[in-house]
């Protein structure tokens, strides 16, 4: 955020709470492969009251879904606050411009400013995208329309302004790891008032990133949401540790997952039963959500953390014992933008 | 080992000779002002196309920044991401995308911090690309500014460099 920019205040919940200094937690809702506004509303109702903003993803791994807007609108009807999820993959400059408007006017206030994922990775590789701009472009796109004025052709606006609050992402772990607080604090330059982090396992990891986070003073320009997941198998949690670049698992969290399910596991493979296999899973879900709570309290004593986003996608129903575990429920009362 | 990698893994020698035809471009611009833009960038396009091509596998945005990206094109990262890199490298430093491929920023990266001149331009801000001058010789949209055209909201903030507490060059705190 530059000196001569005038921060408008946008009236969202989110805002409101990281202003207060309150630790925020944000959840994180997957629209449906369908039409069916019924499946946002179900979900809702497992988050609601357990969190202050929730983040709708934008097709997110390139798989087609319900838009995030669209989706976002029935969000504001149920009295939620949504953080619209906008990616440069799927959109030019004019179009991402053009939802955010319709966005406002729908009484969305928060929005995530990301690359997205490559279609090669989704439903639809052989797509054309677009990537007209980057996410660090398309957060100074977002802040000169609400402090400036502007569209980013240079045009000033005649009549309301879309004000957001603008948030990015953040890969605190993932290559070259050094440079990572600089394209942080690329991200704070551009106007980033919010960043949610990749999923947080290793937490020495994290605290020497927020380290130099610190040193170069981007904790004060942001307020920084440390990004947290339930594991459900230490399957799940090896996987992770293989397979998903940005994405630390230690071992001794893997050791945990795998204790949990020790009684089962020990039973010779031929003579588990489904009550056995259904009985480890229990208890492997309810030492992720365990670990994820005792990782929450962890990051809560680190410098500069103001919040955790908590990504429960297809398992909602995680996040109430994390927050209540954690302490960190109830929620400040929501505070639901002027329309 | 082709040309254009021995080349690219010598960052600090590219840097001294982009430097040099800087110079040497800017002192022949009133020359080639007289003699027209049009013409002489129709002369040059074509080499110039060639030369970085071989040596920086170039997409001819018309608005070159290598200097900036460690003497890397950041038009071959498959995003298209001008502030890079993206959150989806993987562990070996290659590409999400393109796994055969070493991810252009982290390359990018590397070779800056073996750039005295413009290594720390790494962490300034890259306004949008300007579409309408792809193809055209980027030596030639230097020296009529036009590369530098940036929209309303983005004066001065592409200067902007982040340094570390002691006001350092950026990258002194790397160890390689
Ligand atoms: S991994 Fe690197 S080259 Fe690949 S898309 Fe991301 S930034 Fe671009």
């Amino acid at each position: 955020m530059t000196e001569e920019a005038q921060k408008t205040l946008v009236g969202s919940n989110l805002e409101h709470v990281l202003q207060n200094g309150t630790f925020a937690v944000t959840g994180e809702l997957g629209p449906p492969q369908s039409a069916d506004g019924n499946v946002i509303r179900e979900k809702l109702n497992l988050l609601k009251s357990y969190v202050d903003a929730v983040n709708i993803t934008d097709n997110q791994t390139a798989i087609v879904r319900m838009s995030s807007i669209g989706a976002g609108t029935i969000l504001v009807e149920e009295g939620m606050e949504p953080v619209i999820q906008m990616t440069c993959r799927d959109r030019n400059r004019l179009a991402i411009q053009s939802d955010l408007l319709g966005a406002y006017a729908l009484g969305m206030r928060n929005v995530l400013c990301l690359s997205g994922d490559h279609q090669d990775f989704g439903n639809h590789p052989t797509a054309k995208n677009v990537f007209d701009i980057d996410s660090i472009q398309m957060v100074k796109m977002v802040a000169d329309m609400r402090d400036k004025g502007l569209f980013q052709c240079g045009d000033e606006f005649k009549g309301q302004k879309p004000c957001f609050l603008i948030g990015a992402a953040a890969a605190p772990f993932a290559d070259p790891i050094k440079f990572r607080p600089y394209r942080l604090g690329k991200k704070v330059n551009a106007g980033a008032d919010f960043i949610q982090t990749q999923l947080v396992y290793d937490i020495e990891a994290f605290e020497e990133y927020m380290d130099k986070v610190r040193e170069l003073g981007l904790h004060e320009q942001t307020s920084i949401l440390a990004g947290v997941g339930p594991l459900k198998s230490p399957g799940m949690a090896r996987y992770m540790k293989k397979n998903v670049p940005g994405i630390l698992v230690p071992d001794k969290i893997i050791d945990r997952m795998s204790e949990a399910g020790k009684p089962w596991s020990d039973i010779k493979k031929e003579d588990r039963t489904k009550e056995d296999k259904k009985a480890r899973s229990q208890a492997w879900r309810k030492e992720g959500i365990q670990i994820c709570v005792d990782l929450i309290k962890e990051l809560q004593k680190i410098e500069g953390v103001a919040g955790v986003h908590i990504m429960a996608i297809e398992w909602e129903e995680a996040v109430k014992p994390i927050v209540e575990g954690a302490g960190l429920h109830p929620r400040p009362e929501m505070k639901t933008p002027v329309l | 080992m082709s040309l254009g990698s021995w080349l690219r893994d010598r960052p600090h020698f590219l840097e001294i000779v982009y430097k040099a035809a800087e110079n040497f471009v800017t002192r022949l611009d009133p020359l080639i002002s007289w003699i027209g833009y049009d013409r002489v960038e129709r002369l040059i396009t074509p080499p110039e196309e060639i030369a970085k091509e071989i040596v920086f596998d170039c997409r001819m945005c018309g608005q070159c920044i290598l200097h900036s990206t460690g003497m890397t094109c950041p038009m071959t990262c498959p995003k298209h991401i001008r502030n890079g890199p993206c959150g989806g490298v993987r562990g070996n430093g290659h590409c999400e995308v393109k796994p055969e491929m070493r991810c252009v920023w982290v390359e990018a990266y590397e070779r800056s911090l073996h750039m005295p001149i413009y290594g720390t331009e790494m962490t300034q801000l890259q306004p949008p690309v300007n579409k309408s001058l792809r193809g055209r010789a980027a030596w030639i949209t230097m020296l009529t500014g036009e590369d530098k055209e940036v929209p309303a909201g983005w004066e001065g903030i592409s200067e902007l460099t982040i340094l570390d507490a002691d006001h350092t060059c950026w990258f002194s705190s790397q160890e390689e």
